[in-house]
């Protein structure tokens, strides 16, 4: 059900029509949601956008919601179905697929990006556009939902959604063990949700039947844990198979590496060179700006690669 | 086509790589639609180095072209009109490397499906999208068409297995889009290029995500009294909180199609087979087992078989991947269907199918991926037949209109193309479809990359060409 917006600002967006109004057709806007994956553009005209679960078909496993419905309050309405979505916990659903960065348990979920069946989103036209349909399998056309997730709120602002939903596992347990190298552990274990590793101890997130957990764990002495501490001061990328040599060359316990992914969580003061974008790529990136947000009002001064929003 | 063109091409892959015979242009004309087309040229480069030089050449002359894998797509995708230059990636057919620990490899458009799978089982993994036409069907096709397949229900379509291409943009520049780890900066145009269809560019290299072949497997098949209950089987599963590996459906003329073809002891007296199949490790996979047995009794049915052995685990999998092929022993000819409906509305929408086949005074079967609400009508007819063309022509449309208006899609695995590029209408508003132009434009700065397919006109290019005579939804 859709509820006024909770942030009392008086906006009192509920639908996508009114969305579109709020973010109309000219000047510089900028979209906000709980606020807790960088926030909205500072000093730029903001909107909210429509809050609620519309419904949840658990036979379907699919859930629709407006972009501002708080992560949180899906898990929650999710979980008395007994089931969940692979969105990072915390701020909103828009937000957390605006920002399209995956949680460690991206080697068991897969990423955010494919949770995104069908989107409503305002265009910088302030049209309603819809990306993709509502069932759990689509090749209707071009993938605009891949496009969306991770634009920043640049190609358009999310109204609402239908995302992928999949059930909880019957049990799920964190696990450690000491092991300056993880990959022989990685190769044996079958479908694990996560592998951590900071260079000398490994995390091991198991997902299913409990007694295949714990004869899993059993057979390689793992140690029952709490979640791992995961740095959230910068996350970076690197291949897979780069993951040992970039951790060596870091500070002890600066990092915390997802193996099998590539994706490296830094501490504070910890560096990971990457590469800069091709201009090749860039170009594609400006491309795509320039076409869907011709005068650059969507979140200005946001720039992803390449694609800069003036 | 201009002379000119020819020329240039034959200078950079050498006179054997470029066809303009009528065998070859005969041949490459069409793709597995029935859709006719006409091929300017055909060509067949063998490096990245010279895909891009042939894409510099075509646009150079500004003729249109159109990348081709095996050929098998069934929408037309892959179909030339006007004259388009065809460029075959048959020939970039190499596994380049495979990284078992990390799970991923590189390989070259013209891989075949099970060829790729085939090559890293040693590793004890497997490509987890696998389409019926696995056999014969090229990765950079899979690509190009977000292809799906039964497995594809608790692993992904395509698009999840794809983490990285090498791709040649339309006006020939070459961009790397994606990343061994699946992730690049800026926005996800790995995700935007997958299930393009050709108008976004060339794959020429591509990094594929490889899945771990499960410890343990069971499969199941179950039979019904009625479509519905086999129907409404498949919704209590999923609403119990599985994903099964794979959970196919078979209505009873297909059943007798494929007994009559595999001698598999199929029921032929019943109204609908359910084929489940679960995998993991063992205890999950005995309460999955448990669970799935005690649902479908609980829905009728009427006997419960479970494959003893890998030996009649593959005869029930043959009998589902060879169903197209045993439906020729009721008819000569078959036009086969893909839409997607919730998998709520599945008994409703198949009533609708068989409604809709006998007032056009046809016979359809059903083979489908029932997990993901993934339709296959089948409709099948002797083209000699007077006027059958048209009947099956109006009965695919309403088929179509029929899914979208129960809350469905157009297309659920084999994409748009030709076919269904008409009927884009009924799902997308003209704003939807402007939006989607606009991914297009972005990538193809030239028009020329596979010209008026999926978007219907005027979306896009000035010298859209007609739908050509004879093309069926």
């Amino acid at each position: 059900m859709r509820t006024r917006c909770p942030t009392g600002c008086g906006c009192d967006v509920i639908d996508l029509d009114e969305f579109a109004a709020a973010v109309g057709t000219e000047g510089p806007v900028t979209i906000r949601g709980a606020g807790s994956r960088g926030g909205a553009v500072p000093g730029v005209r903001t909107v909210h956008a429509p809050t609620g679960i519309d419904w949840i078909q658990a036979d379907e496993m699919t859930v629709c919601c407006g972009a501002g419905t708080p992560v949180d309050e899906l898990a929650a309405a999710l979980a008395e179905v007994g089931q969940r979505t692979v969105l990072p916990v915390g701020g909103t659903v828009g937000g957390a697929l605006a920002v399209g960065v995956s949680s460690v348990r991206r080697l068991g979920d897969g990423p955010v990006r494919d949770a995104l069946l069908q989107a409503r989103y305002v265009s910088a036209a302030g049209e309603v556009v819809k990306a993709g349909g509502p069932t759990v399998k689509n090749v209707s056309g071009f993938d605009l939902c891949r496009l969306l997730v991770g634009s920043h709120g640049t190609l358009g602002f999310l109204g609402d959604m239908i995302v992928r939903t999949r059930p909880l596992p019957l049990a799920s347990q964190w696990f450690t063990t000491l092991a300056d190298d993880p990959y022989p552990l990685f190769c044996a274990l079958y479908r694990p949700a996560s592998v951590l590793w900071d260079g000398h101890r490994v995390w091991v997130l198991l997902d299913g039947h409990p007694r295949d957990v714990e004869r899993t764990a059993a057979q390689h002495r793992f140690v029952a844990c709490e979640a791992p501490v995961v740095p959230i001061d910068h996350r970076t990328v690197v291949a897979p198979s780069a993951v040992a040599a970039t951790l060596a060359s870091l500070p002890e316990d600066s990092a915390l590496a997802e193996v099998g992914i590539g994706a490296i969580h830094l501490r504070s003061g910890a560096m990971v060179a990457t590469t800069s974008t091709a201009p090749e790529v860039a170009a594609v990136q400006r491309r795509v700006k320039a076409l869907f947000d011709p005068a650059g009002r969507l979140n200005p001064g946001v720039v992803l690669a390449g694609a800069p929003t003036t | 086509m201009t002379p000119a063109l020819i020329d240039d091409l034959r200078v950079v892959l050498g006179d054997q790589a470029v066809r303009v015979g009528s065998t070859e242009l005969g041949l490459y004309r069409r793709d597995a639609s029935s859709i006719d087309g006409e091929a300017g040229a055909v060509c067949f480069p063998t490096t990245t180095a010279q895909v891009r030089a042939v894409v510099q050449a075509a646009v150079r002359h500004g003729v249109p072209f159109v990348a081709r894998g095996a050929g098998t797509g069934l929408a037309g995708g892959a179909v030339p009109l006007g004259g388009a230059l065809v460029i075959t990636l048959t020939k970039m057919n190499r596994v380049l490397s495979v990284d078992p620990v990390n799970r991923l490899a590189w390989v070259e458009p013209g891989v075949l499906n099970l060829d790729l799978t085939r090559a890293v089982a040693v590793h004890g993994l497997h490509f987890a999208p696998d389409p019926s036409s696995q056999q014969s069907c090229s990765i950079g096709g899979n690509l190009a068409n977000n292809s799906g397949g039964p497995h594809c229900l608790a692993d992904g379509v395509t698009s999840a297995h794809i983490l990285a291409a090498e791709v040649v943009l339309p006006d020939g520049t070459l961009v790397m889009l994606g990343s061994e780890s699946g992730e690049a900066d800026g926005y996800d145009l790995r995700g935007a290029f997958v299930g393009s269809e050709g108008m976004c560019g060339i794959a020429t290299r591509i990094c594929v995500r490889l899945t771990q072949n499960p410890p343990g497997v069971r499969t199941m098949l179950f039979d019904f009294d009625t479509v519905e209950a086999g129907a409404q089987t498949v919704s209590a599963i999923i609403a119990a909180g599985m994903v099964p590996a794979a959970l196919e459906m078979m209505d009873q003329l297909c059943i007798q199609a494929v007994e009559a073809y595999i001698h598999a002891g199929l029921p032929t007296d019943a109204a609908a087979v359910l084929l489940v199949e679960v995998a993991g490790a063992e205890h999950g996979l005995v309460h999955d087992e448990e669970r799935v047995v005690s649902i479908a009794r609980a829905h009728g049915c009427r006997t419960v078989r479970i494959a003893a052995d890998e030996t009649e685990r593959a005869l029930l999998w043959k009998g589902r991947k060879t169903a197209f092929g045993a439906v020729a022993r009721i008819k000569p000819n078959y036009y086969l269907h893909d839409t997607v409906v919730p998998r709520r509305a599945l008994p409703g929408v198949l009533a609708q199918v068989y409604e809709i086949a006998a007032r056009h005074d046809l016979l359809v079967l059903n083979v489908f991926h029932a997990g993901d609400g993934n339709l296959h009508p089948l409709l099948v007819f002797d083209k000699r037949e007077p006027g059958v063309m048209d009947r099956v022509h109006a009965a695919g449309e309403e088929i179509v209109e029929a899914s979208v208006a129960a809350g469905g899609v157009l297309s659920g695995e084999h994409g748009i193309g030709l076919e269904k590029r008409d009927l884009m209408p009924l799902m997308f508003a003209p704003a939807d479809l402007a939006a989607q132009a606009a991914l297009r434009a972005a990538f193809d700065t030239t028009g020329l990359a596979n010209p008026t397919k999926v978007l219907p006109s005027p979306s896009s290019c000035g010298d859209a060409h007609e739908v050509p005579d004879g093309l069926w939804v």
